[in-house]
């Protein structure tokens, strides 16, 4: 029953631990390089404009995508890791 | 065949296909009627999410808006999907696992509680109501747009195909109905962003077109609009936005709330597995992102070609753009596009100057020495994407097409919202307190009836909108974000978060956002009772009270942990019950109780 306590914890550890990684990107991206960084980024061109208004009405959403596809993804291999899975 | 026949045959055929998956997917059990009998697969649900979620509001005005916000409008793009990330990351997982039919019931088990499963409701259906009204107008306008029916008469056909296949199908219905109406309208969206963007740019992909040379003068697109508008008096397309602090907050509010929107989360309870859960929100984003990535290509390559067909001297390489926008057409020769949108008022033109020529700028521009007397043509937010092919010359079946595509995004949002409703009313409410000991069967009818209801009373708010129809969005969203999403977020992630700290969190949260809202608004919207002027001069801080629902969910989370940390800590069972809701194992599909 420890044993189970103590795998369990470690699990919901791990998890609260990639959620605060992918949660980091998440904001670093929309709030950081899409508004409050933009004029540190005014310096790169993308097509006619800067990187920030890229990041702004494109980029952001990209790596919204990626970023719920690679915690599924991490989130399987550690269900299966804890034998935590369905 | 006249265009009128054409879009007659798109609408229609549309809505056949959608009334025959109803009678296909016809619901037998309560489990089917909430929860589309819990088997949908992930990509699929993820389809259905996409249609669930993209409304009148993304499909027809989204793009209307940036067109004339620029840069500042990224704030939808972005809140719109990064709420997809808190979903996914923070609370679908966990709520597919407990594994129940509505979101009311969750708080009401987590926070061991009624009144917190009523104030859930009562926040429940407040946004989802709000939010319909909007959906069943935009359906309105669609139909007498194309099918030259009222804007009633319209409504009412909407109703009439929206009841038949929700209430006849619950969860089922709408699911595959969803999948449906999101081909529908992702292909109507995206054939005349191509056309556009190829027309524009030579590049096919309108997301690269938005970032490529502009074909005609040869610089970049977004400089070349820039200067188009500037020279207009206008700010340019991609400037920054001043106020950064007002345009975080907008932002934060629409992801939490996005988070927070029942009907968006019940689809969760559709999938078999926890892991299914994670999945279909990666795949609901794809699909949203199809359109949303689309968006602003199609925003900023309208913005020019309304300009430059309006000021022509301006279209291809401008040496001098002072000359260049000194020269607009008359009004006698504007395009048939312009004529056919006069007729039904989202354009109007107005020769202050009487030259007959249409003057199109900025009217915070002085530009009299050019004998300009005001801006003469008000374009409608509106239109932009309805009349894009129009204005983009495309043939006459893209323009069924986009009438087909507009009504699906409009109808499939709404029967989302809908269901979300008559669930709270026929689960949470009449078997969760009213009447515990109803059978299955009643509780079925019982869903049925209250759809009906819903249905009726949401058609009634759509041909007289209470004249809040604008600021619905800020309501429901703010809701959202204020009340439901922290206090179920603070359910999965706090096992010391009582039924006394959630319940005053929740409320404190509401209050605080409708006030703050209602004091810039107009109590209850009604207009003339606001206390301030809704302007950003008198706002605290600088925040517009569309930003407000994000300060709303952090006073919701300080006062829940506030209360719970003076008070006792929840009893073992639930604190049991928390841990459970974190580990996939042992999820079936979801159940009643």
């Amino acid at each position: 029953m420890a044993d189970d306590n103590s795998n369990a914890a470690a699990y919901w550890k791990a998890n609260l631990r990639l959620i605060t990684g992918c949660l980091i990107v998440w904001a670093l991206v929309s709030y950081g390089c899409a508004i409050l960084l933009r004029p540190l980024l005014a310096g790169i061109s993308v097509g006619g404009t800067d990187l920030g208004f890229w990041f702004a009405q494109q980029g952001s959403i990209l790596i919204f995508i990626g970023l719920i596809f690679f915690y599924a993804w991490k989130m399987n291999r550690l269900d299966k890791k804890f034998g935590l899975g369905e | 065949m006249s265009q009128f026949a054409i879009n007659f045959l798109f609408v229609g055929g549309s809505f056949a296909i959608y009334i025959g998956i109803a009678i296909w997917a016809k619901a037998g059990t309560t489990k089917d009627f909430y929860v589309a009998g819990g088997g949908v697969h992930p990509i699929t649900n993820g389809m259905a999410i996409g249609a669930d979620w993209m409304s009148a509001a993304s499909f027809i005005s989204m793009a209307g808006i940036i067109a004339s916000a620029g840069y500042g409008a990224s704030t939808f793009l972005m809140g719109w999907t990064g709420g997809y990330v808190l979903l996914a990351l923070l609370l679908a997982p966990y709520l597919r696992k407990f594994g129940k039919f509505t979101v009311p019931e969750f708080i009401g088990d987590r926070f061991y509680s009624k009144s917190a499963r009523m104030v859930a409701v009562v926040c429940l259906i407040v946004a989802s109501l709000t939010y319909v009204i909007g959906q069943m107008a935009g359906a309105g306008v669609a139909f007498s747009r194309f099918l030259e029916v009222d804007a009633t008469t319209g409504l009412i056909i909407a109703a009439v195909v929206v009841f038949f296949y929700s209430v006849l199908g619950g969860m089922k219905g709408i699911t595959y109905t969803q999948v449906a109406q999101y081909i529908v309208l992702i292909v109507a969206y995206t054939i005349p962003a191509v056309f556009i963007s190829l027309e524009l740019t030579d590049n096919p992909i309108p997301p690269l077109g938005l970032f490529s040379d502009h074909s005609a003068s040869g610089e970049p697109l977004l400089s070349k609009l820039n200067e188009v508008v500037t020279a207009l008096g206008f700010n340019e397309y991609t400037a920054m936005v001043d106020n950064k602090l007002n345009m975080v907050l907008f932002t934060l509010s629409l992801m939490i709330g996005t988070a927070g929107l029942p009907h968006v989360i019940m689809r969760f309870f559709t999938v078999p597995k926890v892991a299914d859960a994670r999945w279909s929100a990666g795949w609901a984003l794809v699909f949203i992102g199809l359109l949303y990535l689309t968006a602003p290509a199609v925003a900023s390559m309208a913005r020019l070609n309304l300009v430059t067909t309006i000021y022509p001297d301006m279209a291809a390489q401008v040496e001098n753009y002072e000359d260049a926008a000194a020269n607009p057409i008359a009004y006698a020769d504007r395009p048939d596009w312009i004529r056919t949108w006069e007729e039904t008022g989202l354009i109007t033109f107005e020769d202050k100057n009487n030259d007959g020529k249409i003057q199109l700028y900025n009217n915070a521009a002085d530009f009299s020495d050019r004998g300009w007397q005001g801006n003469e043509l008000e374009v409608s937010n509106d239109i932009l994407v309805l009349a894009n092919p129009e204005i983009a010359n495309l043939p006459g079946w893209v323009v069924g097409l986009i009438a087909a595509g507009g009504l699906a995004a409009a109808l499939s949002t709404a029967a989302g919202l809908l269901l979300a409703i008559s669930s709270a009313i026929s689960h949470d409410l009449i078997k969760g307190a009213i009447n515990p000991k109803i059978t299955e069967k009643g509780e079925l009818r019982a869903a049925r009836i209250s759809m009906s209801v819903a249905i009726v009373v949401a058609t009634y708010l759509g041909v007289n909108p209470p004249g809040f129809a604008a600021q619905v969005v800020a309501l429901a969203f703010g809701i959202a974000a204020a009340s439901l999403f922290p206090a179920l977020m603070m359910g999965i992630f706090s096992k010391r978060i009582n039924d006394k700290g959630a319940i005053a969190g929740m409320v404190s949260g509401l209050i605080f956002t409708l006030v703050y809202i209602f004091v810039y608004k107009g109590w209850f919207f009604i207009p003339g009772t606001n206390n301030l002027p809704d302007t950003d001069a008198n706002w605290v801080l600088g925040i517009s009270p569309l930003s407000i629902g994000a300060v709303g969910a952090i006073l919701n989370f300080a006062v829940a942990y506030m209360v719970s940390s003076v008070t006792e800590e929840p009893p073992q069972e639930i604190q049991d019950l928390v841990e459970s809701v974190r580990y996939p194992k042992g999820a079936g599909t979801a159940i009643d109780h």
